[in-house]
């Protein structure tokens, strides 16, 4: 079967990073509810359906499978595929975007709870590849960690497995024929056959083919092009560095880029940077590039990153105050110059990105 | 025997949905038969629950496609999602079920599902549910970097440490962990997580749990298994049973069995419950029940199905056999029944199974058809009747505490849970049978269950009291 039609890219991509309170260390301490209270799904409902109506094209879920001792900041985390899943069905146009290991955990299980996930939203699921390969996660689970550089080949395998696996049932693999009896035609599912350095996957997967076909695949640049990515997340040191290091993640072969942006904004009267330092006093933000100041500096700073990159991930220092400064004052302004547009309701994530929904490698041609 | 039942309950009976996904007894060739995947189906199945006042939501697990003859099996339901990342999305659109997710204990880490069921438990304010299975199956290991690593024989000793594992990760957060204000030094107080470790024949692992308890502390444990091992695994570990003995005398037994279990566990003897699984085929008269059962019964096991069945203990095509005639006069091709349909065929002798089975439908004057038909009724016929009849004989139940609920298997998906939320439900609360609101904000509250046992500290006086009295 053909891929369908390419689909217009009508739009530079927003997408913002909901996690904890937000990305700086000390954002519990002016979050809008008691810190016993983040741990639940009703944080998330707030969150993640203020983004959803502000316009924002995709939320991401950062993941952890290890706690840092050392920092006064939030120590735990909702695992991110069952934050995204609980987001689905409360949100409409949203692009829901987890973490998920690719190390120590199991292939299959990730794979197929991603597809999950892909049916819960309606075709609005990505996964964003991480590859952390630390001893404490390895001892977690029993294992040792991967020598030193096989990381991003053994990530770039589970991802393979995974894209094999959702692939491992055509679209058209129920049939429902009353007729003979049959509920599947077996010649349409397909077994994934993966055989990695490291582990080997049979298949068929148990759930059938992404609403999507295969979901949209977020990777760190660094894992680019060992991993087979659609979108590759930039980071740099300074804002100045993002133009330079997106061209070169284009380069690498990622069809599209995101540049990665701390951001902190001028606030019910108080300067940005005082709020920055005020922050900093309890905890040290150590981030990538970052952005300090007012909204219309930011609409002006993404304008401008824009003539070098698809779109960027935003990550907030405090949901509670910045969400609604984005919401209010940036996005109505980057929409009003016609370089973004909101997602439709109904779009899946693939066509917010202007992928096409790809053939099945399995169907005969 | 005392009356362990009578005492063990308390009146009323619970329901619980079991939405099975892959299958042979979900009707799929009738037009009413809806998707087994969207999520539209998930939503309308758990929201019909709730408005039925339910106690639990259950989702399956298969982490495998089952085979048939070397082949995909063709002729069931097959396919669903993820079980957790279902119940997650649900655990957004609804405010008092609990959902509960069968995860086994030979493919996954302690460190990872533990953390996973801790999220859905806060996800959802403390609904959160795991029925615990276990496998040995090298062939479903196929999927997983493991491979068949397990021995048949080990698989309760693998899940047994699974368990205590998993509880230790739950409950390595110290009460107050968190910070009371937003002034506090810390988000989480120093020294506030015990290092989880472990080294066994199973697991040699250091976790650092991630999570803090739930509004229920931990999330209620189902379990399934019903040989001897399965049940004094269920008693040292579980808070419910969900059972494969739903016949009321029956049911009786088993729960005097399981109460006899549980005392001796050292545990009150109410502290087990029991759902077993059920079927209802229910109309507004007997006979109106009655041909829907029949029809449901010829719409789940079709010509194709019945020949299937047996070819899958003869080892061998069957298709020159007649659905509507006698069981094959030959025998079987393979010694052992094969593991690919899953493990409730492993291992038995085909021959002598064959055998029995022949003499049996003979016995019996039934057809391959009639045999396959009556063999995968699900426990028995089912709960067959009018809205009424069946009202009482629900209420038999609860007078007796043979069960504390039944976990009811829809025939039919997404609409097989109407006509008991909107006629039988009514029935059994004129009855005083059944709730009329929930009773408490979490699962563990609304399913009557103790705290968790490695959060209970000593028993109190009046629990030990009560179970000296029926012991």
């Amino acid at each position: 079967m053909p891929s369908t039609p390419v689909p217009e890219f009508r739009s530079r991509v927003i997408a913002v990073e909901l996690d904890g309170d937000g990305a700086h260390p000390a954002s519990w301490r002016k979050a809008h509810h008691d810190p016993q209270a983040l741990l639940g799904g009703q944080r998330i409902r707030e969150t993640v359906q203020a983004a959803d109506i502000a316009g924002f094209h995709v939320a991401t879920f950062k993941d952890s499978r290890v706690v840092d001792p050392g920092s006064t900041g939030i120590a735990g985390r909702i695992d991110a595929i069952q934050r995204a899943a609980f987001a689905a069905p409360i949100t409409r146009s949203i692009g829901l975007v987890p973490e998920a290991g690719t190390i120590f955990t199991e292939p299959f299980h990730v794979a197929t709870q991603l597809a999950s996930l892909d049916y819960s939203s309606l075709g609005r699921a990505g996964w964003l590849v991480t590859a952390d390969n630390t001893a404490k996660e390895a001892r977690s689970v029993g294992r040792t960690p991967l020598p030193e550089g096989e990381a991003a080949s053994e990530a770039a395998d589970v991802v393979q497995a995974s894209r094999r696996l959702w692939d491992s049932w055509e679209d058209d693999a129920v049939i429902r024929d009353v007729a003979t009896g049959r509920y599947v035609d077996r010649d349409k599912l397909h077994y994934a056959d993966f055989d990695g350095e490291r582990f080997s996957v049979k298949g068929p997967s148990i759930i059938p083919r992404p609403l999507q076909g295969q979901l949209v695949v977020f990777a760190p640049a660094e894992l680019i092009p060992a991993v087979e990515a659609d979108v590759a997340l930039v980071s740099a040191d300074t804002t100045d560095a993002l133009p330079q290091a997106a061209q070169a993640a284009a380069a690498a072969g990622a069809p599209r880029t995101l540049v990665e942006l701390d951001v902190i904004l001028d606030s019910r009267g108080q300067a940005a940077e005082d709020r920055l330092a005020e922050l900093d006093s309890y905890e040290e933000w150590t981030g990538g590039a970052r952005y300090v100041g007012s909204a219309e500096g930011l609409v002006e700073l993404l304008t401008t990153l824009f003539a070098a990159a698809d779109g960027v991930r935003l990550k907030p220092a405090v949901l509670d105050v910045d969400l609604p400064e984005l919401a209010n004052k940036v996005l109505p302004e980057l929409h009003r110059s016609g370089l973004v547009v909101p997602p439709l309701p109904g779009a899946t994530l693939r066509e917010t990105f202007g992928l096409p929904r790809p053939a099945n490698r399995f169907a005969a041609a | 025997m005392t009356n362990h039942h009578r005492i063990a309950g308390n009146g009323q009976i619970q329901f619980g949905v079991f939405f099975q996904g892959v299958n042979h007894t979900t009707v799929w060739k009738d037009a009413q038969s809806g998707s087994q995947t969207d999520f539209e189906s998930f939503r309308r199945v758990a929201q019909t629950a709730e408005r039925g006042l339910f106690s639990a939501f259950f989702l399956g697990e298969g982490l495998r496609l089952r085979e048939h003859l070397g082949k995909i099996h063709d002729l069931d339901v097959v396919g669903r999602p993820d079980a957790q990342t279902a119940l997650a999305a649900l655990a957004a659109i609804t405010t008092n079920i609990g959902l509960v997710a069968t995860q086994n204990t030979t493919y996954n880490d302690p460190a990872d599902l533990a953390h996973r069921l801790a999220s859905l438990d806060l996800l959802s304010g403390g609904r959160a549910a795991w029925n615990i299975v276990t496998t040995d199956n090298a062939w479903t290991g196929a999927n997983f970097r493991r491979g068949g690593f397990l021995k048949h024989e080990d698989r309760y000793v693998r899940a047994e440490a699974f368990v205590q594992t998993a509880k230790a990760i739950w409950d390595s957060w110290a009460d107050g962990a968190i910070a009371g204000s937003r002034n506090d030094p810390r988000w989480l107080r120093e020294d506030a997580i015990a290092t989880v470790k472990r080294q066994d024949r199973s697991f040699d692992v250091e976790i650092t749990g991630r999570l803090p308890r739930s509004s229920q502390q931990h999330p209620v444990l189902f379990q399934a298994g019903d040989s001897p091992d399965g049940r004094d695994f269920a008693v040292r570990n579980a808070d419910v049973i969900f059972s494969a003995h739903p016949e009321l005398e029956d049911a009786k037994k088993f729960r005097d069995d399981i109460v006899a279990r549980t005392l001796k566990a050292g545990r009150p003897a109410d502290d087990v419950k029991i759902f077993p699984g059920q079927e209802f085929i229910l109309g507004a008269t007997a006979a109106e029940a009655e041909e829907k059962h029949q029809w449901v019964r010829s719409l789940q096991v079709g010509p194709e199905t019945a020949i299937a069945y047996l070819e899958q203990f003869w080892g061998r095509t069957l298709t020159e056999y007649d659905p509507d005639g006698p069981l094959p006069d030959i025998d079987p091709l393979v010694d052992v029944t094969n593991p690919t349909r899953g493990n409730a065929f492993h291992g038995k002798s085909a021959k002598d199974l064959a055998a029995q089975w022949r003499a049996d439908a003979k016995e019996n004057g039934q057809s391959i058809r009639q045999f396959v038909a009556a063999r995968s009724r699900l426990n028995g016929r089912g709960l067959v009747g009018s809205y009424d009849a069946i009202a009482d004989k629900l209420a038999e139940y609860a007078h007796t505490g043979a069960v504390d609920g039944f976990n009811i298997t829809p025939w039919i998906v997404p609409g097989g849970l109407d006509d008991i939320v909107n006629e039988l439900v009514p029935r059994l609360q004129d009855r005083g049978v059944y709730r009329t609101e929930y009773e408490g904000t979490n699962l563990r509250e609304n399913l009557g269950l103790r705290a968790p046992l490695t959060r209970r500290g000593s028993l109190t006086s009046t629990q030990l009291t009560e179970s000296e009295e029926v012991a």
